[in-house]
Order: structure tokens, then sequence, then C-alpha cells
């Protein structure tokens, strides 16, 4: 560290900072998904990440598409694509939940195994129609570029316009869940699934609707995903031990726990990245959460209460 | 902080709260050598959250529950067990796929670490506890029937055999006549007028009936807290406990 | 001798069970394949103590661990540090910048031996390391989760994640690990060329014995009050706790035995493949275990070695000719197992072989306790063509149990 002058490793902090920050994006809106899911049924979706792979692969296909059919209207596709992942892997969450998960209730390992089933599938069904090779959308020229505060520090544009849209997802989670009659029905049945059901919630529907925006979620994370990385078949199970690492640290249950460890993990690994290797990197930080869980198995932000 | 005395439980100053609501708020009471205490009060009460303390299932918030002059609020739960305290859960919990026999047999005291259960070799011993306990709760002729066929009563029953097995010198048993027939709440009636002759128990319930059959000895809660405690005559005629079982 | 008859060989049925696997790997197997195809069998057959640890584990004891690559690599790469010691005598090594050392270190400029690697010169310490690391490892997660009551999809995925992480360190620490192409060149066992067809007959008949007498064990310890014990944990845990048994212990101790038994596997893999990598760690190599005793039946010992058999001439079948195919079928195979065959293999003999009348006759029909402790499946197959084609919605709760 000694070749850094003290404003040179400002300027590094700051710019691994924001790299950090786009890490930060992806991870929270999957773990936002998944957390969802974990939370509200007590199960885990293996193929959460296959599900981001479809956002992204989404996004892809709009692009190439308006850029073959409507190339004047390049500039606002991404917005379009945003949605369309979010319709598209959430349809697509609504159909697994009815035709897997719903049976599988009781059983959450068991779950854990046909999901995975799921994301091999899935997976292979990438590699099958996009092939094995990494693909990219063209972006919008808005989302290029950087942003200068000084000489030294470039922060992405298209870093801003992801952590933004987390922003506003986060928002719309916080806001369905909280503070509408539908979250209410939510969080009703994760609370008592059969007085829930007594007392006239169709506890199967709110199931079935809640996979599917964990999932739809999940499709956005995809779309935001394309304006940092290219997509593969195996993109999505890249990112899927952190974000699992992501809703148990943060305790299942809490929105907020979610941000800050998807804060604290995203910021730990790109902050470490710089110093060490990025395998290296990954090692401390999944080995400190590890060890953190060992001592505090409920998740740093959980609160104790009576069961 | 724990006084000596001669009860066999020593309940003092108990307290638990979960997040600011006291359950079971700076309650007292004391459980003499083979007595049949029956404690009743209406929902919420603090009762099972009671027994649930005194298991270590729950841990106190502060005060002392002391067990033949011992201090159990620091133990786990399978050391309270063993120091003889057994207790029988609301809704009856069994292993439903095992036989009557093996519900016994898996309960009887010995083998009790990994590897003494390992090394574990049905004795005759065991099988002739297994009788015994059998006989008692009325179960000798269904010792080969799976667990999961017996009537609701006889799986509350099987249950308190399983407690039986380990001859523990607290036994305590919440809400035991909870659905079943009045031919069965006679009979367990019986079953825990037969069983308190050498042990302790206390008896969590709602059925009044039932509770006058069996009651010597009768503690109201209310609020975590004791409303009135003696005999049957004296506690139904108490103004404060009319009021709370009648005034709303 | 009854007492070996009925706890290590389980009765009739799991006696003459155990006959029919003895005879297929000890005799059928060797007589009928070639040096190669039985060299890929003896391949298999060390998955399947892997499989038949998670019987243990996850079978009986209800813990899904989806690590259990991790145990299967720990007692792999302690093998192979012996051997790859042996194999880097100063002779063989003389054209390296430092001689005596594996190659791989002299080629990410390590200039003398890194101390954990010293002790695996010595063959005893070895040994003892394919038990101890993996137990002592085992102990550590299992205490820290078990103890404070941490069980299902939390420790499943606590177990993935430490496998990324073991993952993760062998490939970034090529100098002291081999990296990504692990620890290869093996050449000798104290002297003894394990490259030779005889030598790999040999390590066949050793590796094969080895998991008959691991599944004896684990008989031994199933049907022992231990083994009810865990049964009734899964169903009642709470009553378990309440009868006096410190629960967390039972599970700690499955959980060791388990990695123990995936670690023997491991070591016979490097001896019998001559090379050990982390593709045999991560999380992929896990879940793929996982589904080797799922195929089999996760409550069968037995069923579990025939389900290993069966997926990976599956694997390798497929692989060589509709590499595209495989993925399709094996995410299929997960899905199906668990909702329609959770018995697996084991399952649908238990369901079926009482059809037949020799069976029957010779009384080897499974026995009441082995049919009750069997999982429902999820759903029936009906059901879920009947969803498929239906458009109303709700279905009464009563379908599934």
């Amino acid at each position: 560290m000694g070749d850094f002058s003290l404003q040179e490793l400002t300027s590094i902090l700051a710019m691994q900072g924001f790299v950090g920050i786009s890490l930060f994006s992806v991870l929270l809106l999957m773990a936002l998904g998944l957390a969802i899911i974990f939370g509200q049924m007590g199960v885990i979706n293996m193929a959460h990440g296959e599900f981001m792979a479809m956002g992204a692969y989404t996004t892809y296909l709009l692009s190439v598409m308006t850029q073959t059919y409507f190339p004047e209207l390049m500039n606002y596709y991404f917005l379009v694509a945003i949605v369309a992942s979010f319709i598209v892997a959430g349809a697509f969450g609504y159909l697994t939940e009815y035709v897997l998960i719903r049976h599988l209730y009781k059983r959450p390992l068991d779950t854990l195994l046909a999901t995975w089933g799921l994301s091999l599938i899935m997976q292979q069904s990438f590699r099958s129609y996009f092939g094995a090779r990494e693909v990219s959308p063209t972006l919008p020229d808005w989302l290029m570029g950087s942003w200068m505060p000084t000489d030294s520090i470039f922060i992405p544009i298209n870093g801003m316009f992801v952590l933004g849209l987390t922003g506003f997802v986060t928002l719309g989670v916080f806001l369905l869940m909280y503070r509408s009659a539908w979250g209410l029905n939510v969080r009703a049945t994760t609370q008592n699934r059969v007085m829930s059901g007594a007392v006239g919630i169709n506890t199967k529907r709110v199931d079935r609707l809640t996979f599917a925006l964990g999932c739809g979620i999940a499709g956005i994370a995809g779309a935001a995903f394309t304006t940092i990385a290219s997509t593969g078949p195996t993109s999505g199970s890249l990112y899927i031990v952190d974000t699992f690492m992501v809703v148990v640290f943060g305790g299942a249950a809490s929105l907020f726990g979610t941000i800050a460890s998807a804060f604290t993990i995203a910021q730990a690994q790109s902050i470490l990245e710089f110093f060490i290797s990025s395998s290296m990197a990954k090692v401390l930080t999944l080995l400190t959460l590890i060890v953190i869980l060992m001592i505090r198995p409920e998740g740093l932000f959980s609160s104790k209460v009576r069961k | 902080m724990t006084t000596t005395t001669d009860f066999l439980l020593a309940i003092e100053d108990l307290t638990v709260s979960f997040d600011g609501f006291k359950a079971v708020d700076s309650l007292t009471m004391y459980i003499d050598k083979n007595e049949l205490r029956v404690v009743i009060g209406p929902n919420g009460a603090g009762k099972t959250t009671l027994l649930d303390l005194i298991c270590g299932k729950t841990k106190s918030s502060s005060g002392s529950i002391s067990f033949k002059n011992k201090e159990m609020t620091k133990m786990a739960e399978h050391e309270i067990v063993r120091a003889g305290i057994g207790r029988k859960f609301q809704t009856p919990s069994i292993y439903e796929n095992l036989t009557v026999y093996q519900n016994l047999e898996v309960s009887y005291p010995e083998g009790r670490g990994v590897f003494g259960s390992l090394f574990f070799q049905t004795t005759d011993e065991v099988i002739k506890r297994v009788n015994e306990v059998a006989k008692e709760i009325q179960l000798e002729n269904f010792l080969d029937t799976e667990a999961a066929i017996l009537s609701h009563g006889q799986k509350q029953w099987l249950e308190i055999g399983m407690l039986l097995m380990q001859d523990p010198e607290l036994l305590m048993l919440d809400e035991p006549v909870a659905g079943m027939s009045a031919k069965e709440r006679d009979e367990t009636a019986e079953l825990l007028n037969r069983i308190c002759e050498n042990r302790s128990v206390i008896v969590i319930e709602h059925d009044m009936e039932f509770v006058k059959k069996i009651a010597r000895k009768v503690t109201v809660l209310h609020q975590g807290k004791i409303l009135a405690e003696g005999t049957m005559e004296k506690v139904q005629a108490d103004e404060k406990v009319i009021e709370v079982y009648l005034g709303h | 001798m009854n007492f070996v008859y009925e706890r290590f060989l389980g009765g009739k049925n799991g006696a003459v069970a155990i006959a029919i696997l003895a005879i297929l790997i000890l005799v059928i197997f060797p007589l009928f394949l070639d040096a190669f195809r039985l060299n890929l069998v003896g391949k298999y057959l060390t998955f399947a103590f892997a499989a038949v640890s998670l019987v243990l584990l996850w079978g009986y004891g209800g813990i899904l661990s989806l690590g259990q690559g991790v145990f299967f690599g720990l007692g792999g790469y302690a093998m192979a540090m012996f051997l790859k010691l042996e194999a880097s005598d100063p002779e063989s090594t003389k054209i390296q910048t430092t001689p005596g050392i594996p190659d791989f270190m002299d080629w990410n400029q390590l200039y003398e031996l890194p101390w954990f690697w010293i002790p695996f010169e010595s063959f005893t310490f070895t040994l003892l390391a394919i038990i101890l690391v993996p137990s002592i490892f085992a102990f550590i997660i299992g205490y820290s989760m078990f103890k404070r009551r941490v069980g299902g999809v939390y420790f499943a995925i606590i177990t993935q994640v430490i496998a990324v992480i073991l993952t993760v360190l062998i490939v970034g620490q090529q100098g002291y690990t081999g990296g990504i192409n692990g620890i290869t060149d093996l050449k000798t066992l104290n002297g003894w060329d394990i490259r030779t067809d005889s030598a790999k007959l040999t390590l066949y008949f050793i590796n094969a014995l080895l998991l008959l007498g691991v599944i004896m064990l684990s008989k031994f310890i199933l049907t022992s009050k231990f083994g009810q014990l865990l049964l009734a944990m899964k169903d009642k845990e709470d009553r378990v706790r309440f009868s006096g048994y410190d629960v967390s212990n039972f599970k700690i101790f499955v959980f060791c035995v388990s990695a123990v038994i995936a670690a023997i596997g491991g070591a016979m893999f490097t001896l019998q493949v001559g090379f050990m990598s982390p593709s045999f760690v991560g999380i992929v190599p896990s879940i793929e275990m996982v589904i080797f005793a799922a195929v089999g039946g996760r409550m069968s010992l037995i069923g579990v070695v025939y389900g290993t058999l069966l997926v990976n001439f599956g694997k390798t079948g497929f692989s060589e000719t509709f590499p595209e195919l495989w993925l399709f079928l094996m995410g299929g195979l997960f899905i199906a197992v668990v909702m329609f065959f959770p018995n697996g293999l084991a399952g649908i003999w238990n369901k079926y072989a009482p059809k037949f009348k020799f069976i029957r006759r010779m009384n080897l029909t499974p026995d009441k306790a082995v049919l009750d402790a069997q999982i429902a499946p999820a759903v029936s197959i009906a059901e879920v063509t009947s969803d498929l084609v239906s458009t109303s919605d709700e279905k009464p709760e009563g379908a599934k149990s």
C-alpha cells in the first residue's frame, strides 16, 4: 500500500467502493427475491440465479429485436426490457410454483433438490438456445460513459443507474409488503397459515404470487446485470451462493437486514479484491460470514421472538 | 440465590418477558413431595409458559427454580429431565412410526449418550419395565401396535407412559384429557391418582369436572401471577377467581 | 454370531441384500468387465461411500449436507499429498529449480515444502489424517451449528458455502494445492506402482471390501438404539430432548461419522484414479452425491450403491453420446425423485418385490419397519398431469400427505 499517495488511495477506495455498489445492487436485487420467498415460505429456490439469467437473456433478446426492427428506439428499449424481464421471470416463477414448489412446502430440503434440478434444466436450455458463449445487449448511449467528480475519480453511469433501479425496486417491495393490503395477507400467512386461511385469505394464491414476485425481482436483477457484465448460461449460478449468504446473514425476515447485509458483503468483497486476489477476497469474505454465523446463527439483524 | 427448602420444587420470583410482555411475572410457588397440584387459569395466563420454564424449553429472565434444592434455570433440557423432571406436551408427542413397545423402550433411561445408545441392549429388565408401564397405562395389549393408529386418548396415555419409563420425581402434564371421551377422562383421573402416589405431579387443566376428580390443591394463574391458591372449594369461592373466570 | 447377524447385517433381509451386492461387485464385475471398465466401476464405488454417508446423515438423521464433497476431498487430498510427495523424490524432479518438491510448487516459485505438507511424508500420519481431519472439521461445524439448534435448509446452505470456500481456496492457492488441475501424476504407494492393471485390480477389491465394511458398520449404527433415536428425532425432536437425550450430540456424531465415510471414499478415489482435483470438492459434486443417495433411496444403505452405479453409468454413457441431453436428464432426475420416488430404487423394490411369488416364498419381502420409515411421494404423477391440463386453480389439501 506504500506505493500510493493518500489522494490516490482515496480515489481507489471511492472507485472500488463504487464497483462494490454495482455488486451490491445486483446482490440486493437477487437477495430481495430470494428473501421474500424464503422468509415467507421457508423454501430456498436454488434456481434463483437462473431466473436472474432469464431476465438477462430477456433483455438481450429485446435489444437484438429492437436493433433489428426499430433501431431508432434503441434509447428506450432498456426501460421496456426491465419490465419485460420482470414479467417473463415472474410468469415462469408462477408456473414453477404451480407445478413443482407447492407440492413440496412440507419438505424444504426436497425443495432444494427439486429446484436444483430445475436450475440444471434451465441452464442447459439457455445453452441450447443462446449458445455457451456469453452475450451482451447493446446498451443505450445514455447508459455509457462516466461521471468525474474529481480528476482521478471515474464513476460509471451504468452503475449509478443500477443503483437507482435497485433503490426503486427496494422501495416498491417495502411498500408492497408493509403498506399494502396484499402485503398484509402475505405477512399474515407467514405468521399463521391456518388462521389466515380461516379468515378468508387464499393462502395458496398468496404463496404462488409471492413466489412469482420473488422470481420477477430476480428477473429485474438480470436486466440490471446486463449493464455491468455479459450473460452466459451459468451467470446466475455464480451469484447464487453470495445471494444465499446475503439472505442468511441478514436474517431472512428483515428487509433492512437484507439491505445492510448485501451492502456489507459487496463492499467487503470488492474492497478486499483490490488488495488481494479476487479468489482470496471471496474466501475471506465467505469465511468471515461463516464464522459470524457460527457464533450468531440467526443472522445479524433478526430479533429474538417467542417461539 | 436458591434457598434451601423441604419442597421438591421451589419456584421463587420467577419472571420471563418477551419483548416487554411478562408472560410469567414474579411468580412464587412451592410443590411438596408426592403432591398433585392442578394449575388452572384463563387462556394466556402463563400456564404452559410456566411448564416451559420449569423444563427448560424457555429460559427465564429472572428468578429461580430449584428442584430438590438444585438450581434448574441454567441447565439444558436433557439435564433437567435427567434430574428427574418429566414433561408431557399439550398435543400427544409420540413417535408415530414406532410401535407402542418401541416408544416405551426408546424412553428407557439408559443408553442416553451417543456411545451408550450404540451399544444399548434390550435386557430382561428393560422388557419387564416396558410391560409394567404398559399395564399401568392400559396398553399392554397394544405393544405391537403402531402408535399412529392408537386412539387420541391412548396416545395421551402412551406419552404419559413414556415419561413413567424414566420414573421421574416430578411429572408435568399439559392438558392431559383434552379431546378425550368421558370414559377416557375417568380412566385418566384414576391413572393420575395412582401415579402420584410416589411422585409429585403438576397438571394444567381446563376441564373443571376433571379437576374436581383429581385436585387436592389448586393454583389459579392470571396474567402471569398467582391469583389464588388452595383447595378446590376455597378457590371456587374466591371473589377474584370468579371475576376473572366469569367477569368477561 | 447372532449379534453380528442381526446388528451388522440387519437380519435375513439385510444379509441377503449384502450378499447379492457382494457377489455383484466382488465376483460379477471383475469377471465380466475389462480392466478399464472395472476401474471406472471402482471410481463409481468411491462415490458410493459418500452416498452411504448421506443415508446416515440425511436419510436417517434428516440433516442434508450439500458439502459432502468437502469431506470426500479432504480424504482424497490427504492421500494425494502423500502420493505426490512420494512421486516427487529428488531424483525424478532433478530438472526443477528446487528438486524434491511437487512439480506444481516449483512452477509457482515455491522453494521449499510448505509446513503443512511435511507430515504427509509419513504414511501412518496420512492414514490418520484421512480419518481425523474430516472428523475434526465436521465436529467444529456440527458443534457450532447443532448446539445452537441450526438445521434444515440453513445447515444445507452453510455446508454448501463451505464447499465453495474450499474449492475457491484450492483453485486460488495453486502453489500449495496444485490449483484447478489438482494433484496429478501420482505413481507409487510405498514403492508399489498403482498405475498397473494388477495394482488397479487389487485396489478395486480393497475398495469394494471397504465399502461393504462401511455398509455393515453403518448397519450396526442404524440398528442400534442410536439409529432408532435418529428416526425419533426426525419425527419429534422435542420429545427426544425432553426424554433426557442431548439431541445435538447425536447429530454431531452422525455428521462426523458421515464425514469419515465420505473421506475414505475420497482416499480410495485418489488411489484408483491416480489424481485428486477441486472438481470433486465443490457444489456440483457435492449435490451429485445427494442425487446418488436420492436415486438409490435415501433410507437404504444398499440401495444407494445401486443408485450411485446407475446414475454414473448414465452420466458416462450419455455424456459420451448426448452431452446436452444429460443435463436435462439429470435435472429431470432431481425433480422426479423428489416428487414421485422419494424412496428411490429401494422404494420401488419394496413396492414391487412382494408381487413376485419366489421373493415371497423366500420370505424376503421388506419388513414393516422398513416400509413405515418410507417417505410418501410429494404428489402422484396423475395429479401433476391433471394439474397441467386443468384450468381450475385450487386442489383440496388432502391430496398431499
